[in-house]
C-alpha cells in the first residue's frame, strides 16, 4: 500500500494558514500562525483534503510524499 | 565506561593535531610528501575510504557523522564536485578551528587533498569568515607555499562568506559558495548530496580534515591506539567560563569531562558544565564523571557538539547565562522559518523574564509549550540547539528555576555576563 506524509517547506511557509483551515485533522497552527504537522502517514480519507491543501497553498510550502510499502 | 580510556597511551607514532609544523617545508619533514592518486584510482580511493570506515572518524563540526559514509556519499555523485572545508567556527565559544588552522593549516589542506582524489573533486574551497584576517592570512600562506612547490594536487582557494552563526552550516555554506546566499537550505532528504551548480559537494569540517590528513598517511591504527574502543581518536576542545586558562586542548575521545576541565585549571568549584557549544547542553554535577563521547553523552541528554565545554563557576547563575545564550542565538537567526524567527525571541524573552525576577503564573506552561513547538521545525538545526540548550537548563539548574519563578532575585542578571558574545547581534 501507499502511505501519504505531509512535509512542510519552512522556508517557504509565510503562515498563510489555509492548510489548517482544509485539513485541520493533520495540520494544526503554533501561535505565530506556522503550521504543526505530526510527520505520521495520512489516513487514507484525509489524501484528498491533502491534495487540495498542498495545492492551494499560496507559498507551495506544502509537500507531500508516498512512500509504497509492501501489505 | 571511563575504564575504556587508555591513560597512558604509547609514544612514538601517535596520533595528534596540535604541534606540527606550520610551513610547508616542516610539514614535508615530518610527513614526506602528498600521496594522492589523482583520476580514476578505484583502487586507491577504496583503499583510503577502507582506512577511513576502520578508524571510524566521525565529523568533528557538530553533527558527527561518519566521515566514511559521507566520502561513499560524495564518491557515488559524479566527478568534477569541490571538496569544501569548513573553517567557518559560527560558535562563538569554539576557537579550535581557528587554532588549527592557524597552527597546522597543511594538515587541514592535506586532509581535503586526500578527500578530493578519493571523490575526484577538481577543486578545493576553504571558508574562512570575512574579519577573521588572521586565520585568513595563515590559510592564504599556506596556499601560496603549496602553489609555488606544487605540492597540491588539486587547486586550492580560501574565500570569504559572512561571519554569523549558521552561515557555516553546510548547505548555507555551499548556497554561499553557488551564488553568495550564506542561508541554510531545506533538504528533507539529507542523503541527496550537496550540490555546487550542477556538481556535488562534499563539506567538512577543517578538524575532521586534518584526522583525515593523519589516517591516510598512517592507517587507522594510530588513530585507532587513542580514545575509548567505541570511539577512537583524539579531540580538539575549547574549554572556557571559570577556568584560569581558558584555550584549545586536544584529548582523547572518553576522557571523563571534569578532567577536560581540570586542563583549563578552574578558579573556583564549578556548579555545572556547558558541553557542545551554546547550542549544546547543560550537564549538572552528578555527571560531571561522563566520558567526553557521542554515545555517553547521548545518555545523558546531551551531545559531543562541536568540541566546547564551559564551566559555569559557583557564584553564576545557570538560568541568567542561558537566557543570555538565547537572547544571542535568537539574533543569529538566518530569519527564514517562521518557528525559529517567532520562536526563539518569544523563549529568549520567557527566560529574560525568568531571570530577572518578572515571571508570571503562565510562563513556565508558555516556555514549555514554545520549545515543544519550535523543536524541529527549522530547514536547519539552529533552532533545536536552542531548543536543548533551554530544556537542559530547566533540569540541571531546576533549584534556581524555581527561586527565579518565586520572583526572588539575581544579582548575575545585572552583572557582566563571562560567557563570550560575538557583537553585534542583530541582523
Amino acid at each position: 500500500m501507499t502511505t501519504v506524509r505531509i512535509t512542510i517547506d519552512p522556508v517557504a511557509c509565510d503562515a498563510y494558514g489555509y492548510c489548517a483551515e482544509l485539513l485541520p485533522e493533520a495540520i494544526v497552527l503554533d501561535e505565530w500562525g506556522y503550521p504543526i504537522v505530526d510527520g505520521r502517514p495520512l489516513p487514507a480519507d484525509l489524501v484528498a483534503a491533502a491534495r487540495r491543501a498542498a495545492r492551494d497553498c499560496p507559498r507551495r510550502a506544502i509537500r507531500l510524499t508516498l512512500k509504497s510499502s509492501a501489505g | 565506561m571511563g575504564n575504556d580510556v587508555r591513560q597512558a597511551p604509547p609514544r612514538g607514532a601517535l596520533h595528534h593535531l596540535l604541534g606540527h609544523p606550520t610551513d610547508l617545508s616542516g610539514h614535508i619533514d615530518a610527513h614526506g610528501p602528498l600521496a594522492v592518486a589523482l583520476g580514476r584510482h578505484e583502487s586507491w580511493q577504496a583503499a583510503l575510504g577502507a582506512n577511513l570506515e576502520a578508524s571510524g572518524l566521525l565529523g568533528r563540526g557538530g553533527g558527527g557523522f561518519p566521515s566514511a559514509t559521507k566520502l561513499a556519499l560524495a564518491r557515488a555523485h559524479g566527478d568534477g564536485g569541490t571538496l569544501v572545508v569548513n573553517g567557518m567556527e559560527g560558535e562563538p565559544a569554539s576557537d579550535k578551528d581557528k587554532v588549527l588552522l592557524t597552527r597546522a593549516p597543511h594538515l587541514v589542506l592535506d586532509g581535503a587533498q586526500f578527500l578530493a582524489a578519493a571523490c575526484r573533486a577538481r577543486r578545493v574551497v576553504v571558508c574562512v569568515p570575512a574579519g577573521r584576517d588572521g586565520v585568513a592570512t595563515a590559510v592564504l600562506h599556506a596556499i601560496s607555499e603549496r602553489s609555488s612547490a606544487r605540492y597540491a594536487r588539486v587547486s586550492e582557494v580560501i574565500v570569504r562568506p559572512p561571519d554569523r552563526f549558521v552561515a557555516g552550516e553546510e548547505s548555507a555554506l555551499t548556497n554561499w559558495i553557488d551564488s553568495q546566499t550564506a542561508l541554510p537550505v531545506f533538504r528533507p532528504d539529507k542523503g541527496v548530496p550537496l550540490r555546487i551548480g550542477k556538481r556535488a559537494a562534499l563539506v567538512h569540517n577543517a578538524e575532521t580534515l586534518a584526522h583525515v590528513a593523519l589516517i591516510a598517511r598512517n592507517g587507522p591504527e594510530p588513530f585507532l591506539a587513542r580514545g575509548m574502543a567505541e570511539e577512537p581518536g583524539t579531540c580538539l576542545i575549547t574549554i572556557g567560563g571559570a577556568v584560569a586558562q581558558p584555550g584549545v586542548v586536544e584529548i582523547e575521545r572518553g576522557t571523563p569531562l571534569r578532567d577536560i576541565v581540570r586542563l583549563g585549571t578552574p578558579v573556583e568549584s564549578f556548579q555545572a558544565l556547558l558541553v557542545g557549544g551554546y547550542g549544546g547542553s547543560w550537564v549538572g554535577p552528578d555527571d560531571f564523571g561522563t566520558p567526553y563521547a557521542s554515545i555517553p553523552l547521548r545518555a545523558i541528554g546531551a551531545g559531543a557538539g562541536v568540541g566546547v565545554i564551559i564551566a559555569l563557576g559557583a557564584t553564576g547563575c545557570g538560568v541568567a547565562e542561558t537566557a543570555r545564550i538565547t537572547r544571542y542565538l535568537a539574533g543569529q537567526s538566518a530569519g527564514q522559518c517562521g518557528p525559529c524567527v517567532f520562536g526563539l525571541p518569544a523563549i529568549a524573552d520567557d527566560l529574560a523574564r525568568l531571570a530577572g525576577g518578572q515571571s508570571d503564573p503562565g510562563l513556565m506552561t508558555r516556555l514549555q509549550r514554545r520549545l515543544g513547538q519550535v523543536n524541529g521545525r527549522g530547514a536547519c538545526r539552529h533552532p533545536d540547539g536552542a531548543v536543548s540548550l533551554v530544556r537542559s537548563a530547566l533540569s540541571v539548574f531546576r533549584a534556581d528555576v524555581a527561586a527565579h519563578e518565586r520572583g526572588e532575585p539575581c544579582g548575575q542578571w545585572h552583572r557582566p555576563s563571562p560567557l563570550r558574545f560575538p557583537g553585534p547581534t542583530a541582523r
